[in-house]
């Protein structure tokens, strides 16, 4: 490279340009892309830039050094007066005028003085409103065709275009004078608008009036070419309108001029701007608050006459919801784009911020579905509210802007959230039926009763053997108790009477069943995949209020006390609902050690009516507890056919329980605890007295003795199980049918857990696939 | 060894070797594979798939169009790779080739593959400056795949 000689004012003039290109602030390299724009600027064909950047050595280096880019200045100087390009010129020219170059984009940040003012341009421009902020110097005429055809569409953005246009003077022409005044740095306004994030007209005037001939102002490429192209584009927009042809040569001016490279904000949209856009968008769509069709928006964009692969980028950048049509933020954010696009700027990859539709409605409480965070800033598209700031806009002023979008939002949000409904609505199927819902195994109430603690015990254990326990133990901590529970219970059927059988462990309170089943059933509606959800946890005691046990019962003297006869009317709680636990007939089941859940077990199966009367049984598991060692083989019986009831019932086995733990509380029960024996079946009378219990309700007594033997253990404890076999009839009706809907509810929830069961196992199939797959290489 | 074992050992994440969108009238609208292995051993896989595709989607005679199911499930089984099916009910087919050696893949993975690519295709529908039949040049759609397909190493 030839030694380089720069005049004083070259050289301040080359320096201006080259801090001005320097993007990256490195002091050395001028980025390519701005210099590149810069040079195209000089309305210098792409060959001799080109030439040019060969020239100075760019090209070898792959970067414009500040020697490199001073040559190429010069090397510009030369072409644009019509000298061969010869390294030799270099220096052998002298007076060479500077380079000039024609820009279109304003470069906020850099003040360039070098600044051509094109004074006759300029008076010609400064009265025009649109004008494409390209201003060619050397081509006056081109320029003043611009003009042209913007003066005739002095459209609505008056004021953004000017401002590209006359950098010197014009400062005050005003509408777009607060724009200008910034671009132009000559003007001496300089008045940064925030809302021309980067248009900023370099003074460059202001530098070297006078060496240049001042045909134009050069405004180094600015981030947000977009305000010059934009306001290109509003003349060519108008165009679009009117005359294309005046738009075409607007729009070759401008592409001639500005490509902008680096963006500080290019993106931001001007309040004139925007409110072009919203006007085009108005001759599109008289609502505001209404959508443009895809199609009515392709013809409008297919009018900039940019590539169908470009548009159709642009659209998938702007149609934030994708729903095929374009509210008031997307099409100003796709016009916004389109104009950018024709001024050379990149479509960037993603949706810029700051035209990013605002997603977020406040008054749609459907939510964003979209990234909410990035409201979008160009959200006040009505209101002039100046957005000098190239910050977040205060969402509050855009907020009644916001309505017109409400539609689109809420529209779009129906549209995310249509599944978000349809899961809820899954959640509410179960509980949906009053009745069911009712029967849902009442959650046990943890009234921390040792007795309760050790049925809970003797039912975890019980399903633990019941089940394979390795689906069980992937499932999540709580849901280990459920499922224990449930798996003794699935043994005949499933897990519906896992949760309530814990459940009404559990609970010492004599819930009506109803209530349990409420519970188990809204665990079991809520979460139907997952077993977990199935059995309702049976630690956290339910305190039910309707509950007439109170679970001050010591379930010890319940569960030990509980004499044969007796005991009948404390496990009617039992039938009812919750699944028959494993009676301790079933101890001699071949869990043996759990000869709770054994009788639990098997007795899960058949809900018969007539082993209502070992309700009671299954749904103490202490009572279970304290057969296995006392009666084995009777209550298992009768536990067994209690058991299969409450199977059936899940809950109201829970509730048989808990009914029966606490026979004393049963005094304040209600009559749905009764109901819950009932429903098991006439046979159980027993237990139905117990259910009843704190009743009217005291089924017969002389029922299966032996039931009341088992239940009897149970209720042993509960002293004060009132026999009233009086109202019998019309409680033990009422009570069937409490537990034929009881039934119905288990038998979904059953249904339901084992499907969750399957999904388990099956993950639990893949998990241990995986395991061995990775076992080979564990040791590596 | 090692490498398969630090494949196996990585997050089993769901990587397909080759996705493909076909049209109506089983003429490709996208198909990108990875590079690592020739791409034209997957088009023909495609092609060939595109057989039992039809063979399944015709085999539900008394089923109407609706009640058939849009996840079509493994076509075919090859020693090296398998090849997945899905249909929409426009008759648009995807087609996703996976790598046999990964074995955890599950079903419902696959189908949460099919589930994405489908809103993307339906996304790129939407927009109106596409024309149905055009190759599928949308680069959400594309992002879309090439965070399905195996990372080539």
């Amino acid at each position: 490279m030839e030694s380089l000689t720069l005049s004083d004012g070259e050289q301040k003039y080359y320096s201006e340009l080259f801090l001005s290109c320097d993007v990256d602030i490195a002091k050395k390299v001028a980025s390519n892309g701005k210099v590149l724009d810069l040079f195209r600027s000089a309305q210098l064909s792409a060959e001799v830039v080109h030439q040019i950047t060969e020239l100075c050595g760019a090209t070898r280096l792959g970067h414009f050094g500040r020697s490199q880019f001073y040559i190429a200045l010069k090397l510009i100087a030369l072409a644009q007066s019509g000298l061969p390009l010869r390294l030799e010129s270099l220096n052998s020219v002298r007076d060479l005028p500077l380079p000039r170059f024609v820009m279109g984009k304003n470069d906020q940040e850099s003040r360039h003085t070098v600044m051509y003012a094109d004074t006759e341009n300029l008076g010609s421009y400064s009265g025009v409103i649109p004008r494409p902020p390209a201003r060619v110097q050397g081509k006056k005429v081109s320029a003043h065709e611009m003009i042209q055809p913007c003066v005739p569409t002095v459209d609505p953005q008056p004021d953004t275009i000017s401002p590209v246009v006359s950098p010197h003077q014009s400062p005050p022409t005003s509408p777009h004078a607060w724009r200008k005044h910034k671009r132009q740095a000559s003007g001496g306004n300089v008045e940064r608008q925030a809302s021309v994030p980067g248009v900023v007209w370099p003074p460059f005037r202001e530098a070297q009036p006078a060496p240049v001939t001042g045909d134009g102002m050069w405004s180094a490429h600015s981030p947000p070419p977009v305000q010059e192209s934009w306001l290109r584009y509003c003349s060519g927009a108008s165009v679009y309108t009117s005359a294309v042809h005046s738009l075409t040569t607007v729009r070759t001016i401008n592409e001639n001029q500005r490509h902008g490279s680096g963006y500080d904000d290019p993106w931001k949209i001007t309040d004139e701007q925007r409110q072009y856009y919203i006007n085009q968008f108005k001759t599109i769509q008289a609502d505001l608050t209404g959508f443009i069709p895809g199609s009515a928006a392709k013809e409008f964009f297919t009018k900039s006459k940019l590539p169908i692969l470009e548009l159709s980028h642009i659209w998938e950048l702007s149609d934030f919801d994708k729903d095929g049509a374009l509210t008031l933020d997307e099409f100003c954010a796709a016009f916004h784009l389109v104009v950018a696009r024709k001024n050379g700027y990149d479509l960037p990859e993603k949706l810029p911020e700051s035209l990013m539709p605002k997603l977020i409605d406040l008054d749609d409480s459907a939510g964003v579905p979209e990234p909410a965070p990035e409201v979008g800033f160009s959200a006040s598209p009505v209101e002039d509210t100046p957005n000098k700031s190239p910050s977040l806009p205060s969402l509050n002023q855009n907020w009644p802007e916001l309505n017109q979008n409400n539609e689109q939002w809420e529209t779009f949000s129906e549209r995310s959230s249509s599944s978000q409904t349809l899961t809820q609505f899954d959640s509410n199927i179960a509980p949906a039926d009053p009745d069911t819902a009712i029967v849902h195994p009442v959650p046990i109430r943890m009234t921390p009763s040792k007795i309760h603690m050790q049925e809970m015990e003797l039912k975890r254990t019980g399903s633990d053997h019941t089940h394979p326990t390795s689906p069980l133990m992937v499932k999540p901590p709580e849901l280990p108790d459920e499922t224990k529970l449930a798996a003794t219970i699935k043994y005949p059927s499933a897990a519906v009477g896992d949760g309530y059988s814990s459940s009404d462990s559990f609970s010492s309170d004599q819930e009506p069943i109803s209530s349990g089943v409420n519970r188990q059933r809204s665990h079991s509606g809520a979460s139907p995949e997952g077993l977990k959800v199935v059995a309702p946890p049976p630690p956290p005691p339910r305190p039910n209020a309707s509950h007439s046990r109170s679970s001050s019962l010591d379930m010890n003297r319940t569960f030990v006390a509980v004499p044969a006869g007796s005991q009948q009317a404390g496990v009617v709680a039992f039938p009812p609902a919750v699944p028959p636990r494993p009676l301790p007939t079933q101890t001699s089941m071949p869990h043996g050690h759990r000869p709770v859940e054994g009788d639990v077990l098997p007795a899960h199966t058949s809900t018969s009516p007539q082993q209502i009367p070992e309700q009671p049984n299954f749904a103490d598991f202490s009572q279970f507890q304290a057969f296995a060692v006392d009666h084995p083989a009777d209550d298992g019986e009768k536990s067994d056919s209690g058991q299969a009831e409450r199977c059936a019932e899940g809950a109201e086995m829970m509730r048989t329980v808990k009914n029966e733990v606490q026979p004393e509380e049963r005094t304040a029960a209600t009559v749905n605890s009764a109901k819950v024996s009932t429903p098991l079946a006439p046979p159980p009378k027993p237990v139905r007295r117990r259910l009843k219990s704190e009743d009217e309700l005291r089924p017969d007594t002389e029922d299966p003795p032996q039931k009341s033997n088992v239940i009897a253990n149970v209720l042993a404890t509960q002293p004060s199980i009132p026999r009233s076999f009086g109202k019998d009839k019309k409680a033990i009706q009422a009570s069937i049918r409490r537990n034929k809907e009881t039934n119905t509810v288990l038998a979904r929830l059953n249904s339901e857990l084992q499907q969750q069961l399957k999904d388990l196992l099956e993950e639990r199939i893949s998990l241990e696939v995986q395991l061995e797959q990775l076992r080979p290489f564990s040791h590596l | 060894m090692i490498g398969l074992m630090s494949r196996d050992l990585r997050v089993r994440v769901i990587m397909a070797v080759c996705i493909a969108v076909i049209a109506k009238e089983n003429y490709p609208l996208y198909i990108r594979s990875v590079p690592t292995q020739g791409e034209l051993k997957f088009h023909y896989t495609v092609h060939t798939s595109l057989d039992v595709v039809e063979e399944k989607i015709s085999g539900v005679g008394k089923a109407l169009a609706d009640q058939r199911e849009l996840y079509l499930g493994l076509l075919y089984p090859t020693e090296d790779y398998k090849v997945y099916g899905y249909v929409t009910n426009s008759k648009v087919k995807f087609v996703i080739v996976v790598d046999s050696s990964n074995t955890s893949l599950r079903d419902n993975e696959i189908r949460s593959m099919f589930r994405k690519l489908h809103n993307s295709f339906t996304d790129v529908m939407c927009n109106p400056f596409y024309n149905p039949g055009d190759q599928i040049q949308s680069k959400a759609f594309d992002s879309i795949v090439a965070a399905m397909m195996v990372q080539a190493c």
